[in-house]
Order: C-alpha cells, then sequence, then structure tokens
C-alpha cells in the first residue's frame, strides 16, 4: 500500500481545507517561483525523468507530448487546455482533483504552461461538473487574488487560467472535439492531421492533457521525477488515481502506485470481492471503452499500461468496473453500447451507423434473439467501425462488444439456446421475462 | 514537389497534395461522398480510406491527409499508399455496408436513379447481402421550398449541402442538428431557403436526399437528350447543359467553366425552364379593331410591308431586347440599313453606353476569374446577388479567401460578403478620389489589382457619362496589358453582343428614349422589337408595333404585329457575356408551332419588304458576321480590350451629381419573358416578396 508520506493527493475525501490555505499547508505552491524560473527544458526533463504517461486513457508520454509544442513562437500564443470533461463510464477521478484538491491543478496549469511557453489555460470542465466547477474557480480565483498567477504574478510568468464550463457531451472529451467546443462550435472532433499542437483552438498550438497528468506535475517537480518513476515497473512508473466501482465490498477512488496485482488492490483498498475471488465473473480495467477481462484472468493481472495489455485489455483511465456472477455480462455491454450509441457525434459514417446496428443486435442478444451467426457478424460490425472513424469513439464503442465476444461467447449461446428452448407454438418467450 | 509511391508507382506530386489527388496523378480512382473540390474538407463519409505506409497504421481518409503528412521510411524511402489492398477494399466495403443499412434502397422511385453517387459506388464497393436485420432509421422529410425536394431518409449526412450554403452561397440556413444516428439535415425552422444559388445542393447531393422539385418524377436522366449550351438569364454567360425529351426542355444543368461560373448556376439558370412551354407565341398574330388574331405569315408581313411603304427612313425604328442572340441583332441592323434607317438601339434600359471608348468602355474587363486577383473590390450602383449571382458567388470566393476590401456605392443589400457602404449616391463616388480620403479609398489607391464594377443601371440618364468616367479615373492608373479594373456588371445576356455589332444610333438619330418620345409623338410610323419588353409600351402612341420575340409579354400585348421566334434552347446563337467573351447556344429543341428561328424570320421579312438581305442561311450570315467583327468568330475567347481607352475614358470631364443609384433588378426571379412566364419562379418570387416584407 502507498504509504501516506507519497500521495500527491492529499485531500481525495475532502475531509481537509481544500482552499489556498489548506492546500498550502498541504505543500502545494512551495518553491513554484523556483521551478518557473529553471524555465522550459529543466521542468520537461524532470516530468520526462518521471516517466508519466497521460492520464487520460492513451497513456502517451506527457513530456513528449509537451515537446510537441513549437519550440519558438512563430507569433501565435500558445495554448494549454486541461480536459475536465471526465465522462467515461466508471471514471470518476478527476472530479475528486476539482472539488477536493483543485490547487494541484491549478499550480500544475501554470508549470505545464511554463513548460510549453503557454500564458493562457483553458480548463473545460465537464458540463454535469457542477461543485466541482465552483470549487476549481474558486481555487483559481484565490490564486489569482494571492497573485499566484495572473499578470505580474509572483512566479515571474505571466498566466491566466480559464474555467469553461461544457454542455455535457460526452464526445467533448476527446480533445480535438473540446476544442472545436471551447471555440464555440458543435462539439465534432476534427481531423488529424493537423495536431493540435501544430494547430489547436483558435488555430494556435495547443496541448490537450487530462486533469490528473497535469495535476501531478507540482509534486514530481518538488520531489523529482526520480521520485516518481521509483513507482512501479519500468515505462509504467508513478502513482495513479484508481476509481473502483461494482461489486466490490468498498468501492472506492483511491492514490497507488501502479504495478500492483489486481488482487492486491481490491483486498487492500476495496475489501475483496462481494462473494469471494470465486464469484468475480469478469472485470473492465479501463473505463467502458477497454475490452472487459474474464475474472481468473484478471485476477493477477498487474495493474498497470503494460500489464493490462498482456490481457487484452488496457489501463485507459484506471476505472476499475468489477462484475460478480449475478451479473448479466451481455446486458452490462449491452448498456455500454447504447451509451456509445447516444454519444455518438454523428459525423463520420461507421461510428454513426455502427454504433445504433451493434446496439440493436446488442438488445436483442440480452434477449437471446438472435442467430448465433450473428455473434460473428457482430464481431465483424465492430471490426469494421474500429479504426475506420475520424475519432477514438468508433474504437471505444468496438472494443467492449469485442472483449465480449472474445470471452464470453458461451454466455451469448446460450442465451439464444435458452431462448430458442423456450418458445412454444404461441411464439417466443424471451428467458429475461420468465425470470 | 514530393515523391510518393502509389500502388507501387512512384510519382511526383507538389507536397501540398492531398492523398486523393496523388492517388489520381497516378491513376488509381479512389471513391467518395463527401469530398468535393470547391468545398471545405469534412472527412466524414470514410468512403476514401486508404492505407499508408509512414503514417498511422490503420485506414486513412485519402481527401484529408496531405502529402506531406507522411514520413518517408528508415532509409529515406518515399512514403507509400495503396488504394487497392485487402485493407482498404474491407475499408470501404464496411462503410459501404454502413451507409446503406440505413439507406432506403428506393433507387425505383428515386429521382436520382441513374446519376447516383451512392448507386455507382455501391455497384463497385457494395457487397450483395444484407446482413442489417433491424428496422430502418426513418426521417421526416423537410421543408426547403419551392424549389428542393427532400427526402431524408436517403441523406448519407456527407454535409455537402451544408457547407455549401455556407461557404459559397453565404447563408446559414442548413446544418446538421441532433447527434448519432439521429442527426438530420435540415433547414432549422421549416422555411424556405433564401439563395440565389440553392440549387445547386442539388447537384451536390450525392444521393436522392436533395432533388429538384419542379423536375420531380419527370424523367430518367438515360432517357433525355444532352445538349451543352449557354444561359442568357443573365449576363454572365454561365454554361449549361440542356436536358431535353422529345420537344420539351426537361431540366437545366451547369457545366463546368473554370473562367465563368466554375461549377454553379443560379436558379433562374436552373428552373426557369417551365417558363419556356407557357405563354408561347406559337403563330404569328395581327391587330384589327383593336384585337390580335391569329394570322399566317404572309398576312403578318404583307401588314409590316404596307406600313413601312407608307413611311420613310427616318420614321422606322428598332430596339433590340435582353435576350437577343448576336445573329438576329446583326440581321436586323442590316435590315435597317436597308430600310434606310439608323434610330436603333440596343439599350432599351435607356443606359448610355457607348462604343465610342472600344469594348474596354462596356465590358468586365478583369474577367469573372479576375476577381480573384483583385486586392480591393468597388461596387457602383449594381446588386451583383441579383444581377449576376454566380459572380456574386465569385466575389465572395474572393472575400473568403483573401479577405479583399470591398465598398458599395448605391443600394445597400446583403450581398454575402461584409462591405463598406459609401453611400447611395455618385457624390460618394467623388469623395472617393479626394486627395487623403481614408478606409477604404485608401484601400483602393493603394490596390495593385483594383476592381471597380459598375452596374449598367448606374450607366445611365444625365450622369451616366460622368459616373463611368469617375469610375474609370479609378481605374485608370492601374490600368495595362495585364490588368484593366474597369468592370461593367451587364444584367442583360444580348447586351453586349449588341454593343459588339453596333446596335446604336448614329449621330442625330434616336435612342430608345427618342424613339418612344417620338411614337408617342406620332413621329415614328412603325417600330420593330426584337424580344424589348422592358420598355414603356403605353407611350407608344398609334406606332405600329412589329414584336417579334416568344412570349405572351409586355411588348406581344402592346404588338400591332407579332412574329413568333425561337427562345435561348431553340435556336444556335451568339451570346456575348460581360466579360466580351463570345459563346454559343446550342439548339436543344425546336419552337412550338409556326415559331421560328429570329435571323430567319427577319431574313423572310426583309424578302417581304422588297429590301432582301444578302445571307440565305444561317452559315453565310455568320460569315458576313465575322468577315465585319472578327472578334465574335473566335468562340469563348475574350478578345482583348484596348486599355488605353479607359485611361481615355478617365480624362473626359465629369461633374458628380446628386443622383440615386439604385439596381434595375428588383425581382430577381422575374427579370425576362421566359422567367415571368415560369410558375416557378412566380413561386419563388411571391416568397422573396414574403422575406423582404417581413425583414422589412
Amino acid at each position: 500500500m502507498l504509504a501516506d508520506k507519497d500521495r500527491i493527493f492529499t485531500n481525495l475525501y475532502g475531509q481537509r481545507d481544500w482552499r489556498l490555505e489548506g492546500a498550502r499547508a498541504r505543500g502545494a505552491w512551495a518553491g513554484t517561483a523556483d521551478f518557473v524560473a529553471q524555465g522550459r527544458d529543466w521542468i520537461t526533463n524532470e516530468v520526462k525523468a518521471s516517466g508519466l504517461r497521460g492520464r487520460g486513457g492513451a497513456g502517451f508520454p506527457t513530456a513528449l507530448k509537451w515537446s510537441f509544442m513549437p519550440k519558438t513562437s512563430d507569433g501565435r500564443p500558445h495554448y494549454l487546455v486541461v480536459n475536465a470533461d471526465e465522462s467515461e463510464p466508471g471514471t470518476c477521478k478527476d472530479r475528486e482533483i476539482l472539488r477536493h484538491d483543485p490547487h494541484h491543478l491549478v499550480e500544475g496549469c501554470l508549470l505545464a504552461g511554463r513548460a510549453m511557453d503557454a500564458h493562457t489555460a483553458i480548463i473545460y470542465v465537464r458540463g454535469e461538473f457542477i461543485r466541482e466547477r465552483q470549487h476549481l474557480e474558486q481555487a483559481v480565483q484565490e490564486a489569482y487574488d494571492a497573485r499566484l498567477i495572473g499578470k505580474d504574478n509572483v512566479h515571474g510568468w505571466d498566466f491566466d487560467i480559464i474555467v469553461h464550463h461544457g454542455a455535457g457531451a460526452y464526445i467533448c472529451g476527446e480533445e480535438t472535439a473540446l476544442l472545436e467546443s471551447l471555440e464555440g462550435k458543435k462539439g465534432q472532433p476534427r481531423l488529424k492531421p493537423p495536431f493540435p499542437a501544430a494547430m489547436g483552438v483558435w488555430g494556435c498550438p495547443t496541448t490537450v492533457n487530462n486533469v490528473e497528468s497535469i495535476a501531478v506535475v507540482p509534486e514530481i517537480l518538488r520531489r523529482g521525477g526520480g521520485w516518481f518513476a521509483g513507482f512501479g515497473r519500468a515505462n509504467n512508473t508513478g502513482t495513479k488515481l484508481f476509481c473502483v466501482s461494482g461489486h466490490v465490498n468498498t468501492p472506492a477512488t483511491f492514490e497507488e502506485s501502479m504495478g500492483l496485482t489486481f488482487e492486491e488492490l481490491i483486498e487492500t483498498h476495496c475489501g475483496g470481492i462481494r462473494g469471494g475471488w470465486d464469484n468475480l465473473l469478469a472485470v473492465i480495467p479501463g473505463g467502458s471503452s477497454v475490452p472487459c477481462v474474464p475474472g481468473e484472468k484478471m485476477r493477477h493481472a498487474v495493474m498497470d499500461f503494460d500489464g493490462l495489455k498482456e490481457v487484452g485489455s488496457s489501463l485507459g483511465t484506471a476505472a476499475v468496473i468489477v462484475m460478480d456472477k449475478q451479473t448479466d455480462i451481455i446486458k452490462a455491454i449491452w448498456r455500454l453500447s447504447a451509451f456509445y450509441k447516444h454519444e455518438s457525434c454523428g459525423q463520420c459514417t461507421p461510428c454513426r451507423e455502427g454504433t445504433g446496428w451493434m446496439m440493436r443486435v446488442m438488445a436483442r442478444m440480452v434477449e437471446g434473439r438472435a442467430q448465433k451467426r450473428e455473434i460473428d457478424m457482430l464481431f465483424e460490425v465492430t471490426k469494421q467501425v474500429e479504426g475506420h472513424t475520424i475519432c477514438a469513439l468508433g474504437d471505444a464503442a468496438a472494443w467492449p462488444i469485442q472483449g465480449l465476444i472474445r470471452n464470453f461467447r458461451h454466455v451469448i449461446e446460450e442465451r439464444i439456446d435458452q431462448y430458442t428452448y423456450n418458445s412454444t407454438t404461441e411464439g417466443a418467450v424471451p428467458s429475461i421475462a420468465a425470470e | 514537389m514530393a515523391n510518393i509511391k502509389v500502388d507501387g508507382q512512384l510519382i511526383d506530386v507538389p507536397d501540398y497534395f492531398t492523398l486523393m489527388q496523388a492517388a489520381e496523378a497516378a491513376g488509381a480512382e479512389i471513391p467518395r461522398f463527401c469530398y468535393h473540390e470547391r468545398l471545405s474538407v469534412a472527412g466524414n463519409c470514410r468512403m476514401c480510406l486508404v492505407e499508408v505506409k509512414g503514417g498511422p497504421p490503420k485506414p486513412q481518409a485519402s481527401c484529408a491527409m496531405a502529402v506531406k503528412d507522411l514520413r518517408p521510411g528508415p532509409n529515406g524511402e518515399p512514403p507509400e499508399m495503396f488504394t487497392n489492398t485487402p485493407m482498404v477494399k474491407k475499408a470501404r466495403e464496411g462503410v459501404m455496408e454502413f451507409l446503406l443499412i440505413n439507406h432506403p434502397l428506393d433507387c425505383p422511385i428515386c429521382d436520382q436513379g441513374g446519376e447516383c453517387d451512392l448507386q455507382d459506388q455501391a455497384m463497385a464497393y457494395g457487397v450483395d447481402k444484407n446482413r442489417f436485420a433491424e428496422n430502418k432509421r426513418a426521417v421526416e422529410d423537410k421543408y426547403m421550398g419551392p424549389l428542393i425536394k427532400t427526402a431524408m431518409n436517403r441523406c448519407i449526412h456527407c454535409t455537402r449541402c451544408v457547407r455549401f450554403t455556407t461557404e459559397v452561397a453565404g447563408i446559414s440556413e442548413l446544418g446538421l442538428l441532433g447527434r448519432g444516428e439521429d442527426a438530420e439535415i435540415t433547414p432549422y425552422l421549416e422555411r424556405a431557403l433564401t439563395s440565389e444559388l440553392q440549387g445547386n445542393v442539388i447537384d451536390l447531393c450525392p444521393v436522392g436526399a436533395l432533388t429538384s422539385k419542379p423536375y420531380a418524377f419527370a424523367a430518367r436522366p438515360w432517357e433525355l437528350v444532352k445538349t451543352e449550351s449557354i444561359d442568357v438569364m443573365d449576363a454572365v454567360g454561365s454554361n449549361i447543359r440542356v436536358d431535353s425529351r422529345g420537344r420539351e426542355v426537361m431540366r437545366i444543368l451547369p457545366r463546368i467553366n473554370e473562367a465563368i461560373n466554375e461549377e454553379w448556376i443560379s436558379d433562374k439558370t436552373r428552373f426557369v425552364w417551365d417558363g419556356l412551354r407557357s405563354q408561347r407565341l406559337d403563330r404569328p398574330y395581327v391587330r384589327t379593331g383593336g384585337k390580335l388574331r391569329p394570322a399566317d405569315w404572309n398576312e403578318a408581313f404583307a401588314t409590316i410591308a404596307a406600313a413601312v411603304g407608307k413611311s420613310r427612313g427616318n420614321r422606322i425604328g428598332a430596339i433590340a431586347g435582353d435576350l437577343a442572340a448576336v445573329e438576329e441583332v446583326y440581321a436586323l441592323r442590316q435590315l435597317m440599313r436597308q430600310l434606310g434607317s439608323s434610330n436603333i438601339d440596343c439599350r432599351p434600359a435607356g443606359s448610355t453606353l457607348t462604343t465610342r471608348y472600344g469594348r474596354a468602355g462596356y465590358v468586365f474587363n478583369p474577367g469573372i476569374a479576375g476577381i480573384e486577383q483583385a486586392d480591393a473590390i468597388l461596387i457602383v450602383g449594381a446588386n451583383p446577388r441579383r444581377e449576376a449571382s454566380v459572380l456574386n458567388a465569385r466575389i465572395r470566393k474572393a472575400w473568403r479567401a483573401t479577405g479583399v476590401p470591398v465598398a458599395v456605392i448605391g443600394e445597400a443589400a446583403d450581398l454575402t460578403y461584409d462591405y463598406t457602404h459609401l453611400g447611395t449616391g455618385i457624390d460618394a463616388l467623388a469623395g472617393l478620389t479626394r486627395e487623403g480620403a481614408e478606409g477604404f479609398a485608401e484601400a483602393l489607391r493603394n490596390a495593385r489589382h483594383p476592381l471597380i464594377i459598375v452596374g449598367e443601371a448606374a450607366i445611365s440618364g444625365q450622369g451616366g457619362t460622368d459616373l463611368l468616367a469617375m469610375a474609370a479615373s479609378l481605374a485608370a492608373p492601374t490600368a495595362g496589358a495585364e490588368w484593366n479594373g474597369l468592370a461593367i456588371l451587364h444584367n442583360a445576356a444580348g447586351r453586349v453582343g449588341a454593343l459588339d455589332v453596333g446596335f446604336l444610333p448614329e449621330k442625330d438619330w434616336y435612342d430608345t428614349a427618342a424613339m418612344i418620345e417620338a411614337a408617342g409623338a406620332g413621329d415614328l410610323d412603325v417600330l420593330f422589337l426584337l424580344g424589348a419588353d422592358e420598355i414603356d409600351m403605353s407611350a407608344l402612341g398609334n406606332t405600329l408595333v412589329v414584336y417579334i420575340g416568344t412570349h405572351g409579354d409586355r411588348g406581344a400585348h402592346r404588338a400591332d404585329v407579332i412574329l413568333p421566334g425561337a427562345t435561348y434552347t431553340e435556336k444556335s446563337g451568339t451570346y456575348v457575356n460581360t466579360e466580351g467573351r463570345a459563346q454559343m447556344a446550342a439548339r436543344a429543341v425546336f419552337p412550338p408551332g409556326e415559331a421560328k428561328e429570329d435571323w430567319a424570320i427577319l431574313r423572310a421579312l426583309s424578302a417581304a419588304l422588297g429590301v432582301p438581305l444578302a445571307f440565305n442561311s444561317l452559315a453565310q450570315l455568320r460569315a458576313s458576321l465575322y468577315g465585319e467583327f472578327p472578334h465574335l468568330s473566335r468562340l469563348d475567347a475574350i478578345a482583348p480590350s484596348d486599355y488605353g481607352q479607359v485611361k481615355r475614358l478617365a480624362k473626359v470631364p465629369a461633374r458628380p451629381r446628386q443622383a440615386k443609384l439604385a439596381s434595375p433588378v428588383t425581382d430577381f426571379y422575374l427579370t425576362n419573358p421566359i422567367a415571368r412566364a415560369s410558375a416557378v419562379m412566380g413561386e419563388c418570387a411571391q416568397l422573396a416578396a414574403g422575406f423582404r416584407q417581413a425583414a422589412e
């Protein structure tokens, strides 16, 4: 278990003062001026040394992403955009930062901004986050009042933070759709290239980072990249916020070192699986968009980027959804399909048409009202969506179903058999209704 | 330049080329729906996916990725793209399947059938079996006005129509509402679109979601005879294709001509064809006892001959109308000469255009394509949106691309781009030349390619010549061999051609206004109207009016003798557009009833009058015409005009007067007899009037 002294987010549960004073007492805003003074390359190198990989889902090395920003400005301002549009089902880590540790983020914005020569950060907060936004806005105001940020601040790097409140569309969490939304347009992902680092918000060089990626930066600088790199396995370093939900005894969001096994994680923080480990059916380890993993495979899986890749899934946002054997796994995945169908922006063909198709076939499979050959067809359809769309929502919609078919094909087949078995001359009787 | 391998073939293309362009350069065809070369790139249909080496390891939209976005191989090998690999084939088949699952497949009752991109590409990339066992999506049809018929079930969300209306037409009245599979193309408020170019979305729509309402269920594309021709609804000379079946014109489509209309045409051009069928004059008429009655050609000619025989040359006049082709104007000029008259005029609107300064004084010198080079645009006394919609789109294109400053003197109308309104009168023009004037005047002074667009209506009346001289003085400093910024914007298709053949009165002979006055005073015995409907018919007194034309419009109502002629789709005729570009319209169908081609009518009439013209066929007429005006024989080319004349014109002393400038086209949809006979145009005009009223 991560020692208390190694925790970055010390007010995750809101038991302490989240305001400036409380944050300062817990170490925030200490030595910031020095870090700013050491300059762009030093900050980037420290973050590089820490091995920090993006916490928003894709796990792209943060320092590398920053290094894509132009070294010298061509007259266009640089922007840091913080993606606080946390809408991934199962994920509830950024909101804890926003409402209980907002100064980590505000300070992180300044430092990350310095690392990419940006004088402005825009924090795009999810539409449904009301209290989170209020706390964040208050924290930003406090920082302005204390001249920690703003023009001629004590850190010697002019810096503005704008808090933008979204309207509650999942797709606006996609970085380019977020930029479109920021510009006041319909939240539809842009074509890449050009990438945001070359042409982002209002056509200016922009880096879009997750809240957690930015919020851990001050602590990395304070304790050194080596400290952060000391947690977890090579290439999968650091501490991470995990959000465990579902059929565990005590669901929780907590900070833990990467590289623990799933079993360690659950036993340490969540009081074990409901009904014991034999009752574990499946786990979605990284938020709704990643494939589910059967329980027996998951139990000893290592909870980091590479470890979960080995079991055919992904760490994603580290939002662990645990399902025990009471779960109707087909219905659970159908619910995710319905979510993606509802949140597809409708811009490009495979996602627009494919998500609805997949959801409807899934709906029939929940009842068992399908042909067994349709399982293969459904798998093929997910392959037709995956990789053919403008943004990753198509992939996200396809992967849960692929995970289901790969790992729980027998369940679907049994459901179909059951449906056929229950049918009478009067017609088919859905097995769900019979329960 | 950059190297790229397309399907193994190494080619050299500019590095800003998209992969799609590179593939086309290499001869590989790439299917597409949303991509259109004149619209912004959307990349949303995903039909053009290709495989690349040196880029991301998944299929890439070739319309959106540039050659320079690909990295060379580790040893500097050129990047590669593949258009025919299994990955590409699978991607395209997948996309096609997705497009078809919610598409109604009602091709047998769809007007797009036979010319449908989806149909064609489904032949190449579709699979023969349907795996989609669910219900298809149903989308409510939308009302978009009297021109566009919608069947929104068929929509594939390519957004070409949205991009066209916002980018080219300059209205934001179409959009994509909703999300995911519930996304719908909609005009938001179920109101008719207000653009004069809206019909182009019918051509742009790759499926049958937006089709032509007047043409609905009228014909199939394969049963139509296609005739390439020229439009006469305005002086732009848009290139069109007339589709006819039997004796009827069924529809009109644009042809691509980069120098003139690109590939757009205005709604009047596209939908006027129902006017070609109604109100037609299909036999000669003679007025007896105050009433017109059907007659035969001989009787009609005899009536005219009797009147001409009793008269003298200086008591005979002729006015050429807006839609007259060069050939008949030339024939009429010859006839009037034989009759000893120089009471001829081709400016029924009363402008003071003259050939005294050569062509430079009456054509759109920089050319329509030249608009894109302009670095300051001044519009004087014209509303290009109503007078030449396609040309207006070109101004908007230039404004969008370069942000060229535009200013207007005259009516402050919505032109679909931002402009500075300098005033409504000629005095505002004088203000521009004042020393040290700021704002647009400064931009104009510093411009290397200033464009001074002068509406024909502005050059009329007492101050007409003054205004032209002042406009010329703005264009004169930069006038040279490669740029001549004086641009006269005509609004009648026949005007420049008629000016070219000198259909103007000699000194001391009557012009249009004088002819009308003389007729009212009884000093004119016979007046020939060659399709001239836009003059004051009530003021013609007891003069014998001979109307040679096509429609029962104003001229025919006043006429004493009606000789039925042919419309622009029924004859081969030369039209010179506002740039001075001679183009030839072709015959698509025959004139109705006893109507004849106008030159032939004049030839026959000349014989009846005892002064036979010196040609017996259209070829002989043209030989004679080209002998006198060789530039008219060089079709599709612009005879260079003498920029020195603009400098001469600029030196004409001009006195600025207080005069209000207004566009002569108050109703875009009803500018000529054909349009006035069209029920579709009438409906559009009524709607537009409603919009104007609502706006006021």
